[in-house]
């Protein structure tokens, strides 16, 4: 299937199973994290079957840990190839973060330095793990919170020649880059104008909250409300610059009925419609 | 692994884990960002959340406050190793076991061996089940030497003088034939129980069995023909009804069809 056919989407829980399966909205798909489902067999898997039986699917990892100064776990690789191989999923996705080190999985998107040497690593990561799943697949800019020193590189340019070197697609998600933005103190706008259009595969908007010690300056990405106004307005600016992707309404945690989230995610179906109008 | 980056990530794991430790001198200054909690606090609430999904019982028989207190100082020791967070945990019943605030409710390693056998058999491979009519068209000469493969959800414990399965039913929320429980009556008769959880229809099940027939699945499980695990059953209880356990065992669908025997039919999964 192209994702050309794809506008807006939603994160897929299993409290939703039944509403999701009956949904028939067009244009309408899921996104999953691999991880739940990298299981020899039952309940999960035959439930992501049927999910994907009436519905396009991407599968959104969260630890592959591509930025770790080691190679992805290869046996972690092998299960994502056998479940992308069996669900054929439109979009495959990463973040640009670490995860796991040593043997230990820290459940979380770790940061780094953009040096020299962490590009050719995460650019070598991105180009076996295309090679296990002989596919494209785009990767995430991240959250920040911290102010780390080092930085050989700016991430845009960063994230653009992993795209170069690799032909790795990315995923931009809007949030992230609203989060950063006010945690960092950089212009959210001017991100979101100079990200190359070219590259990106998927699109995501998210949730957010304020830290609970220090409020409005420290926004920390909790996937667990509604997305804000000020998100949506960086999401219309930046479709209306590089035009209709595939949208993704991720919500994680607080999850409220299915019906809500399909109002959110109308939201961006609208939005997409009316670019791809004006661009037809 | 032994670059720059790989010093950054060993001291950042560090710094992560243990936050009273001494925080690598390299890091302190992002450490000493208010930012470096959202960290510590996402991976520590990650996996308190994900041993806290895995063990429902023992949540529910210690509340969430005690559980959690546990559940964070068991992350610390042994922090996951796979990135399958559903998986997480194998370890936490041996954790509860020699864990001294849980001295007084020595039940606690059993029901959680259960919990974790309830996600053992949630996530094993498919395989289709062996019909009860595959077995009975054996001869008697043919049976005794059959040798029996276990599914792969099938997991069983028998508990010594302890009612487990009972204690497990009762805050698990399930009943053995699947149904929600209502029984919260406190009735409990403190005996030796046995569990067989399996997943016949594509959702776990369970059902109680008896050490007799406990130690009939170990002796199938360590490859033993049948008439040696008949052996086993009535050497552990010699009133055992062989026909009536094997009849549950195949009901419950503790084998897979995968058996030596050519002559034995398949029945769809």
């Amino acid at each position: 299937m192209r994702t050309s056919t794809l506008t807006a989407g939603l994160g897929l829980k299993a409290q939703h199973f039944d509403a999701a399966l009956a949904c028939a909205e067009p244009g309408l798909w899921f996104e999953v994290h691999p991880e739940n489902y990298l299981v020899a067999g039952g309940p999960r898997l035959a439930w992501l079957d049927a999910v994907r039986a009436r519905h396009p699917l991407s599968l959104h990892g969260v630890s592959l840990s591509l930025a770790a100064d080691a190679a992805p776990d290869a046996g972690h690789l092998q299960r994502l190839a056998a479940l992308a191989a069996r669900t054929e999923p439109v979009l495959i996705s990463e973040h640009l973060a670490w995860s796991a080190w040593r043997g230990t999985y820290l459940p979380d998107l770790l940061p780094f330095a953009r040096t020299h040497e962490a590009l050719v690593r995460i650019a070598g990561n991105i180009a076996c793990t295309q090679d296990a799943l002989a596919r494209r697949i785009a990767i995430e800019n991240p959250t920040h919170y911290l102010r780390i020193e080092g930085n050989d590189w700016d991430e845009i340019d960063f994230l653009h020649e992993l795209s170069r070197r690799t032909g790795c697609g990315l995923l931009l998600d809007v949030n992230n880059v609203y989060i950063s933005a006010r945690n960092l103190g950089f212009c959210a706008e001017a991100y979101i104008d100079a990200f190359p259009a070219d590259a990106v595969m998927e699109i995501h908007l998210a949730g957010h909250t304020p830290d609970p010690l220090l409020g409005q300056a420290l926004l920390v990405d909790s996937h667990d409300a509604p997305v804000a106004p000020a998100v949506w307005a960086l999401y219309e600016r930046l479709v209306a610059r590089i035009g209709p992707r595939p949208t993704l309404i991720e919500r994680d945690d607080c999850l409220p009925p299915f019906a809500e989230l399909l109002v959110e995610r109308s939201q961006a179906h609208a939005l997409l419609q009316t670019v791809k109008t004006a661009c037809a | 692994m032994n670059s720059e980056r790989s010093h950054f990530q060993d001291g950042f794991v560090q710094a992560l884990l243990a936050p009273d430790a001494e925080v690598p001198h390299h890091l302190r200054a992002l450490v000493d960002q208010p930012g470096f909690c959202v960290y510590r606090n996402t991976v520590m609430k990650g996996c308190i959340d994900a041993l806290q999904a895995n063990y429902p019982a023992i949540l529910r028989l210690v509340g969430e406050d005690w559980f959690r207190a546990a559940a964070a100082l068991h992350v610390r020791a042994q922090p996951p190793g796979d990135t399958r967070l559903l998986l997480y945990g194998v370890d936490f019943p041996e954790f509860l076991r020699g864990f001294a605030p849980a001295a007084a409710l020595p039940y606690l390693h059993g029901v959680a061996l259960l919990d974790r056998f309830w996600t053992e058999a949630h996530v094993a491979a498919d395989a289709a089940t062996l019909a009860p009519a595959a077995l009975a068209a054996l001869p008697p000469e043919q049976l005794g030497a059959s040798v029996l493969a276990l599914h792969p959800a099938a997991r069983w414990a028998w508990f010594e003088g302890q009612p487990i399965c009972t204690l497990w039913q009762r805050n698990r929320g399930t009943e053995a034939d699947g149904s929600d429980s209502t029984d919260n009556g406190d009735g409990l008769v403190w005996t030796g129980e046995g569990a067989l959880l399996t997943r016949p229809a594509g959702a776990v099940t369970w059902t109680a069995l008896d050490a007799a027939g406990c130690a009939f699945l170990d002796a199938c499980a360590a490859g033993r023909p049948l008439a040696q695990a008949a052996g086993e059953a009535l050497a552990c209880d010699a009133g055992t009804d062989l026909a009536s356990l094997m009849a549950r065992l195949l009901q419950a669908g503790a084998f897979c069809s995968t058996c030596p025997n050519p002559s034995l039919d398949q029945e769809p999964a």
